[in-house]
């Protein structure tokens, strides 16, 4: 392990920050891609060098880039995005009926075996795969087709497909969240999906504990449990022993269980980081202090992380894909706020300090260890 | 040669410096334009009109000889200075989208 290659995508470009197995000093290079949002940007597990992006604008729409040098250079491959078959229709804000259209890539998930193979979730809501390193890319059908479909409806955000975790001991097994449709899982790479929402109750639904319509904000999980979930949903925190199969709430001693990234410590498979924030109309921190939540006990007990995190007056948020954790020992936690600062703490979330500042708002970062 | 004027952000991804000339076959019209231009730089294909109902994206505009094009009919033809070369069809991001 020689270091450490943080990839930050933003709302006006994208960042790379380099540092050795130490991780004091940063070196950042960018914006690449400057002045096009980068909703997100994922490294190859099987190819560390390979780096797939997220790229695009209002004017032009999606473009996906990828990268063979570890993001020095990039060049653009396939954006072309078409739903197989007819397109169908899921419910508009309204709960009118709206025609399903692809809008942008949310989220890249490279294979973990195989660098040409990446999925990415895409708005209006919808699983993509490409087996050629983004020549081309092919709609995995029975997601959309599943016979909920037309119920779905667009979170204040859109109707994203926003989460993607393969399971490490079985890659036919996939779980998916949407907002604010929920929640699903594969066992057969991606033919047939259930939702796997039981256990989950949201008070802005008609029928709180329905089977969809859940605004499913994150989920995570820890490469050697496969079956124990992580989920921040847009009230509540929470964790499933099963594989989705229920869900229980964990959200404890939080100040606010509203929020938007949760992950997993990457060698203590049941410490937990959340950042909460005030409500579902005020995106900031409660109090104006920016601070992570630990739990060590996989939820329902929770320690508030804050030194070299700022403790008054601050008003920023911290969006969903823009947590990550890197691999050295001891754990690094990264996270990209909407006011432009990238904050690292090398030891586990005991402390914190900004790696990068005055960037534009930070959509995604993604830790890779070297 | 038809002469093409893109935006920064294109002229970025397409690898171009200044204008693009183009040799267009036929009647030069928007949608004849545009094909040649997406086969000499495919990957422009999707950032100016839809991959597959080609319809022009909803912040491009298509400016000529002083003129909003952007309205009119893919298979009209352009203006003859165009058709000549004497004048640039302008590719052009609207007042918005970003």
């Amino acid at each position: 392990m020689s270091g450490v290659r943080v990839l930050v995508g933003t709302r006006k470009g994208a960042f790379v920050l380099n540092a050795d197995g130490k991780r004091d000093r940063w070196d950042v290079s960018g914006p690449h891609f400057g002045g096009w949002e980068i909703y997100h940007m994922k490294a190859a597990p099987a190819d560390p060098n390979r780096v797939y992006v997220s790229q695009g604008t209002g004017w032009h729409g999606q473009i996906i880039q990828r990268s063979n040098d570890g993001g020095r250079t990039f060049e653009p491959v396939d954006n072309k995005f078409v739903y197989e078959g007819a397109a169908g229709t899921h419910q508009w804000y309204d709960g009118t009926p709206h025609p399903w259209e692809f809008k942008r890539v949310w989220h890249l998930e490279p294979s973990l075996s195989d660098p040409d193979t990446v999925y990415a979730g895409v708005e209006d809501a919808a699983m993509f795969r490409t087996t050629d390193g983004g020549k081309s890319w092919h709609e995995l059908p029975g997601l959309r087709n599943h016979g909920t479909g037309s119920k779905w409806q667009p979170g204040a955000g859109g109707l994203c497909l926003h989460t993607i975790l393969i399971d490490p001991n079985d890659p036919q097994r996939i779980f998916i969240a949407i907002s604010a449709a929920g929640a699903f899982r594969t066992d057969d790479g991606g033919a047939t999906w259930k939702p796997i929402t039981r256990g989950l109750r949201s008070p802005y639904l008609p029928d709180p504990a329905a089977e969809v319509g859940h605004c499913v904000h994150r989920i995570a999980m820890h490469r050697s449990r496969p079956n124990t979930l992580f989920m921040q949903k847009h009230w509540d925190v929470m964790r499933s022993d099963d594989g989705g199969e229920s869900w229980r709430e964990v959200s404890g001693n939080l100040p606010t269980d509203f929020g938007f990234p949760i992950d997993v410590h990457a060698h203590e498979p049941e410490t937990i980081y959340v950042v909460p924030i005030k409500s579902d109309s005020e995106h900031y921190p409660p109090e104006g202090k920016l601070r992570v939540y630990r739990s060590r006990t996989g939820g329902d007990e929770w320690e508030p992380l804050t030194k070299g995190l700022p403790q008054q007056d601050c008003y920023v948020n911290v969006l969903r894909d823009a947590m990550s954790v890197d691999a050295l020992d001891k754990c690094g936690i990264y996270f990209g706020t909407t006011g432009g600062q990238v904050y690292a703490s090398a030891d586990g979330g005991d402390s914190w300090k900004a790696i990068a500042e005055h960037l534009p708002a930070v959509l995604s970062v993604e830790a890779q260890t070297l | 040669m038809v002469r093409v004027e893109l935006p920064a952000h294109l002229r970025t991804l397409a690898r171009v410096d200044g204008e693009v000339a183009l040799d267009v076959h036929g009647e030069v019209t928007q949608r004849a334009v545009l094909d040649a231009l997406e086969a000499s730089y495919p990957v422009l294909r999707g950032t100016i009109r839809d991959h597959v109902t080609h319809r022009r994206r909803p912040f491009m505009r298509f400016f000529a000889c002083a003129e909003d094009l952007s309205h009119e009919a893919p298979d009209a033809a352009l203006p003859a200075d165009v058709a000549a070369g004497r004048e640039p069809f302008l590719v052009v991001g609207a007042l918005a989208g970003g």
